[in-house]
């Protein structure tokens, strides 16, 4: 069995202060907060940063000349370039903020799809996805008559990196994927599966849903070589309301608006408009500036930390809890069993009890997990295994939190035995 | 732990009426997707056609929902249409005796939502 040393590079109870909800105690017991891929929590550099908005300098961002409103103008570009330099991106431009991941895609949707996908094309998504990256597609090409394909994975979540040559072809279109799934944990191996899709057709753009990668390991937008790559503010430390839709300069210039209305535009006339250069073409109307500060503070905590320490803690408890857990008897879980390819997330089930009741029993000790199918249903389908108890974990959990789901998962075991 | 009373747990562990119905005269399937719970209701009609003489539940779901099915079952066995229509969530809830979250209470309100679209398409389909 592996050993589980502390991380010297993370100091889990030293990152616990800086998130309040910690303090918090409910009838007197600690929160045990399993459920960061649903929703992460926030520390207090993004708490402090969304308030000094609202405290110091509450204003519209590109409109007016006194002071607070170019400082709230400054910050919101600020964070832009944090989240460029975070992803690295290689400008500033191709950084759009949107409302989640959803928004972000759905974008592409209205300004992408219909300008080049005809009836009879294909669009493919893999069965990982969570709906962000199934409905948008599903709905495309049920509405125009494509042929929509899933790009299946074995009972692990691996998918063959094979099966490509057979899914894309020139009617190919769109091709889109997870890079991190929200409930077996798998890695796909984004730049390799992006070389063979562009191998097999160059035109053919290639999606990247990062909405669980970018939280939790190093990102590297030109590496991977996507055209486009989505994801939430939320699900990184930042308030919910944000998210990010990057892609690159070229296909942002290319695309049409989305949205229509104030801030997107340069010119209005009576007949004619002029619209605004990218990214502020797709940001129409006062965005959600406080939520882009907040998004900001977020990656300049998650930098301080340094994303390959984020990525080598999570490794640690994952693999732990994968240990701990196999060894209540009745347990299943699902994902890949090797940590160099999963994501801190474990999804499980206990025979002959529902996810339901289990999740209710070990919330009497505040241990906050997901039950259900995770916005995931073609994959628990595909699995055929019903609702699933899913336990996520960031950077501010540690060994102790595990310990007390293994523990919680006992007393659920006697309660229905 | 005070929502997992002893007569919840019975029920859940030992249900009434939990099965299918052949030749049922109604039958509906629901699905709560927040917690992927499913269940179908299967009345039998007295010569009437308005009592409620046998009725089976079938599905899968939590302790609190196929608990509910339980209780509800017994409840309106032998009952009239027209008297299951009018009952209300307080009911449900108050055979249950126990505090649910709101969350929950979509788990306990399952069966008796699946019994009234049930009855409600049925006499729909049987008025065309």
């Amino acid at each position: 069995m592996q050993k589980h040393n502390k991380d010297a590079m993370i100091d889990v109870s030293k990152i616990k202060q800086d998130f309040p909800l910690f303090k918090r105690k409910i009838n007197g017991k600690r929160i045990v907060y399993l459920d960061s891929t649903a929703s992460s929590l926030k520390p207090k550099k993004v708490i402090d940063a969304v308030n000094g908005y609202y405290k110091r300098y509450t204003a519209n961002v590109f409109r007016s000349i006194y002071k607070t409103s170019e400082e709230a103008t400054a910050k919101y570009e600020q964070a832009r370039e944090y989240v460029a330099d975070f992803i690295h991106a290689k400008n500033t431009s191709e950084i759009v903020f949107t409302r989640n991941t959803d928004e972000s895609l759905s974008l592409l949707v209205y300004s992408w799809l219909p300008y080049h996908v005809r009836q009879g094309d294909v669009l493919v998504t893999s069965i990982l996805e969570h709906h962000a990256n199934f409905v948008p597609w599903q709905q495309y090409a049920l509405k125009n008559k494509c042929d929509f394909r899933i790009w299946n994975a074995d009972r692990n979540g691996i998918l063959s990196l094979e099966a490509i040559e057979k899914l894309v072809s020139k009617r190919t279109k769109l091709f889109t994927f997870t890079a991190a799934s929200n409930v077996l944990g798998t890695l796909p191996p984004v730049k390799k599966i992006i070389e063979k899709v562009k191998e097999m057709n160059p035109l053919c753009l290639t999606v990247v849903d990062a909405a669980q990668a970018v939280p939790h390991l190093p990102v590297d937008v030109e590496n991977w070589g996507a055209d486009v790559v989505a994801f939430s503010g939320h699900k990184m430390m930042a308030p919910s309301g944000i998210g990010v839709l990057w892609a690159k300069e070229q296909l942002l210039e290319e695309m049409p608006p989305f949205l229509f209305g104030g801030d997107m535009i340069k010119e209005v006339h009576e007949k004619t408009t002029v619209f605004n250069d990218i990214p502020h073409k797709f940001e129409a109307g006062t965005p959600f500036i406080e939520g882009a500060i907040g998004l900001g503070a977020a990656v300049e905590y998650l930098s301080a930390l340094g994303m390959r320490h984020v990525r080598e803690h999570e490794k640690k408890i994952v693999s732990y809890a994968l240990d701990q857990l196999t060894k209540i008897p009745g347990l299943t879980m699902y994902g890949p069993a090797d940590p160099d390819i999963r994501g801190g997330v474990v999804a499980f089930q206990m025979k002959g009890i529902h996810p339901h009741d289990i999740a209710q029993v070990l919330d009497e000790d505040n241990i906050c997990i997901r039950v259900g199918y995770h916005c995931a249903m073609p994959l628990h389908e595909y699995l055929a295994i019903g609702p699933t108890c899913r336990a996520s974990f960031y950077v501010y959990n540690d060994t102790k939190d595990v310990d007390a789901l293994a523990e919680g998962l006992k007393k659920v075991k006697k309660m229905f035995e | 732990m005070d929502l997992y009373r002893q007569h919840i747990l019975d029920h859940y562990k030992h249900p009434h009426h939990f099965g299918r119905l052949p030749k049922a005269d109604i039958s509906k399937t629901l699905f709560n997707s927040a917690c992927g719970d499913r269940i179908t209701m299967e009345l039998k009609l007295g010569k009437d056609g308005k009592t409620i003489t046998d009725i089976r539940f079938s599905g899968e779901g939590c302790a609190i929902s196929q608990a509910s099915a339980s209780l509800l079952t017994d409840y309106v066995f032998g009952m009239k249409k027209t008297d299951v229509m009018k009952l209300q969530k307080e009911t449900v809830l108050d055979m249950l005796k126990t505090e649910l979250t709101p969350t929950r209470i979509k788990c306990a309100l399952l069966p008796l939502e699946a019994l009234q679209k049930c009855i409600l398409e049925w006499e729909k389909a049987t008025v065309v």
